[in-house]
C-alpha cells in the first residue's frame, strides 16, 4: 500500500529536500550574520555563503554570479523585471509584448503599465499552447521595448520556443524577458542558448525554501538595468534593496546544485512516470484529452480533461491525491481556467481538466494508486452523469434545450 | 472544499442511482441544469395508482453537492404522495445536507428537478386522458399551472 495523501501538484510547490535543509540550518542559528555587514566575521561568514549559492544557481542557467538578483520570488522578479524596464527605457518607447497563458504576475504587471499608458499587444497561443515566433516578430514596432514570455506553462506545461524566439529579436534592440519559473532546474536552460536579457524563477518550485527567488539580470551585449521597485539599502547592484535571506538563498544554492547534478536522470524518470500515468488512464478510459502540448511538455508535467465528468466531483472523488483542478467552481466562481480557453478548450472541458505535477519524490506505486483511483471514480461519475446516457442515446448535447433557471 | 458527513455519505454511496423508461405512462422525467453551468440533474418517478412515488432514480452530472442533493431528493420523494412531494423545499436539502453558502444552488436546482418530474408525469396523464390514477386534468388537487 502507498501512504495517503499523496502529494502529485508539483507545480503549485515542492517538498523541500532534506539536503537542502541541512544545509540552510546552521545559517539561522550559529551563523546568523547580515551579509552586508562588513565589519566582522558574521557578517564575512553570510556574505560568503552567499557568494557559494549565487554561483551555484548561475551554474544552472548559464550566467554569471555577478547576474544573479535575489528577490522573495518568482512574482517579485517578474514584477521588477517588468516593471523596472519598463520605466528604466520608457523615453524609447512604451509598446511590450507578451502572451495570453503568461502567469498573473505577469499579465498583472502589465495590466498595471497598461493604466500608466504602456502599449501591451497580448499574442495568442495555438491549440496545444504555443506561441508562434512569427507572431512575437510581426509584433514588434519601433516602441516596443519589452517582450515578456514564460519559458514553461504552469498549468499545461508547454514549453514555448523561447531560443527561437530570442534570435528573432536579436537585431530589433528589444530586451527579453522571460518568466522560467516552471522551467529551471527541470530541463537545461541557458540564458545565452535562450537568448533572454531577464530570466525569473523561484527556490521552492525545485525543491528549495518557499520565499527565495531570483532575477537574472544579463550584465554584457547589452548590460541592463533597472529602476528599483523597493527604495532602501541599495543591496544587489541597487537593484533590490532589502536584508539578503541568508539562509533562504544557501537553501536555493543547494537545490540549484541538486538539480544540476540530476536534471538528465531525473528528467527522463519524471517522463516515464508521467507517461506511465497518461497511458494507465487511457488505456481504460474513453474521451479524456490531453491539455497541452504533446511533446513539447516539462517531464512531470499532465493535463487531462475527461469529458462527461464535472471537474469538482472529481476532485473530491480524488481526494486523497493531491492534484489541482482547471475549474475555479470551488472558489464560488464559475471561472475555468483562462489558459486552457486561451487554447480553444471547450468550457465543458476545461471545467473537467485535472492538473498533475509529478516531482522528485513520486514513485512507480504511487503513479499506479493514482491511475486505478482515476478510473475508479471517472467511471463511477459516468455511470452518474445524464450526459454519457444522453449523449449515447444520441441527444446532441450542443443544440438540447437546457434549462436554465437555477 | 468542506463537505458534512452527510453530504460526503450521499457522495460516496448515492442512493437510487438509475434511470426509468422515459416513455412508460407512469413515470416523470425532468432534466435540469446545463452543462455550461456546471450541473445537470434528471430525477425520474414512477407513481401508482393511488398518486403516490413508488420508486424515484436520479442521474446527475455536477459537483459533489449537485450528487448529495439528488441522492437525497430521491430518497425523500419515494413513498410519498406528489402532493407531499412537492412539498420538498430547497432549504429543507440543503439544512440537511450542510450545504455551504456558495452550494445553494445546487438545492434550487433539485427542487425544479423534483417540480419538473411531477410536471411531466402529470403532463403524461393529461395527455393520454386517464383519470384512473385520481390526477386527471379535473382532479381539483392539481394546481393550474403545472398542466
Amino acid at each position: 500500500m502507498v501512504k495517503t495523501p499523496i502529494y502529485m501538484d508539483n507545480h503549485a510547490t515542492t517538498p523541500m529536500d532534506p539536503r537542502v535543509l541541512d544545509e540552510m540550518l546552521p545559517y539561522f542559528t550559529d551563523r546568523f550574520g547580515n551579509a552586508a555587514s562588513r565589519s566582522h566575521s558574521f557578517g564575512w561568514e553570510a556574505e560568503e555563503a552567499v557568494h557559494i549559492a549565487r554561483k551555484r544557481i548561475a551554474a544552472l542557467i548559464g550566467a554569471t554570479d555577478r547576474e544573479i538578483v535575489f528577490t522573495s520570488g518568482a512574482t517579485e522578479s517578474d514584477n521588477l523585471a517588468i516593471k523596472g524596464v519598463a520605466e528604466m527605457y520608457r523615453e524609447r518607447g512604451n509598446h511590450i509584448i507578451t502572451v495570453v497563458t503568461e502567469h498573473k504576475a505577469v499579465l498583472d504587471s502589465c495590466k498595471a503599465l497598461a493604466r500608466q499608458g504602456f502599449e501591451i499587444t497580448w499574442l495568442p497561443v495555438g491549440q496545444d499552447g504555443l506561441v508562434d515566433p512569427d507572431d512575437v516578430e510581426n509584433a514588434l514596432t519601433d516602441k516596443t521595448i519589452l517582450v515578456t514570455i514564460m519559458l514553461a506553462n504552469n498549468e499545461i506545461g508547454t514549453i514555448h520556443p523561447i531560443a527561437e524566439i530570442g534570435r528573432r529579436l536579436q537585431n530589433h534592440g528589444v530586451l527579453f524577458h522571460c518568466d522560467a519559473t516552471q522551467g529551471v532546474g527541470k530541463i537545461p536552460v541557458n540564458v545565452d542558448a535562450l537568448g533572454v536579457d531577464l530570466m525569473s524563477f523561484s527556490a521552492h518550485k525545485i525543491y528549495g525554501p518557499k520565499g527565495c527567488g531570483a532575477l537574472y539580470v544579463r550584465r554584457k551585449r547589452p548590460r541592463i538595468r533597472l529602476v528599483p521597485q523597493m527604495d532602501g539599502g541599495g543591496h544587489e547592484h541597487g537593484m533590490r534593496s532589502g536584508t539578503l535571506n541568508v539562509p533562504g538563498i544557501v537553501g536555493f544554492g543547494r537545490a540549484c546544485e541538486i538539480c544540476r547534478e540530476e536534471l538528465v536522470d531525473e528528467g527522463l524518470r519524471l517522463t516515464h512516470l508521467r507517461d506511465k500515468l497518461h497511458r494507465g488512464i487511457t488505456e481504460s478510459l474513453d474521451e479524456v484529452f490531453l491539455n497541452g502540448h504533446p511533446t513539447e511538455r516539462l517531464p512531470g508535467s499532465l493535463n487531462l480533461s475527461f469529458a462527461n465528468v464535472e471537474g469538482e466531483s472529481l476532485m473530491m472523488g480524488l481526494s486523497d491525491v493531491a492534484i489541482s483542478s482547471g475549474s475555479a467552481c470551488t472558489s464560488a466562481s464559475l471561472e475555468p481556467s483562462y489558459v486552457l480557453k486561451a487554447l480553444g478548450v471547450s468550457e465543458e472541458l476545461a471545467h473537467t481538466s485535472l492538473r498533475f505535477g509529478l516531482g522528485r519524490f513520486n514513485t512507480e506505486k504511487e503513479v499506479d494508486y493514482v491511475v486505478e483511483k482515476v478510473i475508479d471514480v471517472v467511471n463511477k461519475l459516468r455511470d452518474l452523469s445524464p450526459l454519457y446516457e444522453m449523449a449515447k442515446e444520441g441527444v446532441d448535447l450542443k443544440t438540447f434545450e437546457w434549462s436554465e433557471s437555477a | 472544499m468542506l463537505y458534512g458527513s452527510k453530504a460526503l455519505d450521499h457522495y460516496n454511496n448515492p442512493r437510487n442511482v438509475g434511470s426509468l423508461d422515459k416513455n412508460s405512462p407512469d413515470v416523470g422525467t425532468s432534466v435540469v441544469g446545463s452543462p455550461q453551468c456546471g450541473d445537470v440533474m434528471k430525477i425520474q418517478i414512477r407513481v401508482n395508482d393511488q398518486g403516490v412515488i413508488e420508486d424515484a432514480k436520479f442521474k446527475t452530472f455536477g459537483c459533489g453537492s449537485a450528487i448529495a442533493s439528488s441522492s437525497l431528493a430521491t430518497e425523500w420523494m419515494k413513498g410519498r404522495t406528489l402532493d407531499d412531494a412537492l412539498q420538498i423545499k430547497n432549504t429543507d436539502i440543503a439544512n440537511e445536507l450542510a450545504l455551504p453558502p456558495i452550494k445553494i444552488h445546487c438545492s434550487v436546482l433539485v427542487e425544479d428537478a423534483i417540480k419538473a418530474a411531477i410536471r411531466d408525469f402529470k403532463q403524461k396523464q393529461a395527455a393520454s386522458g386517464q383519470s384512473d390514477r385520481g390526477i386527471s386534468p379535473d382532479s381539483p388537487e392539481i394546481p393550474a399551472e403545472l398542466l
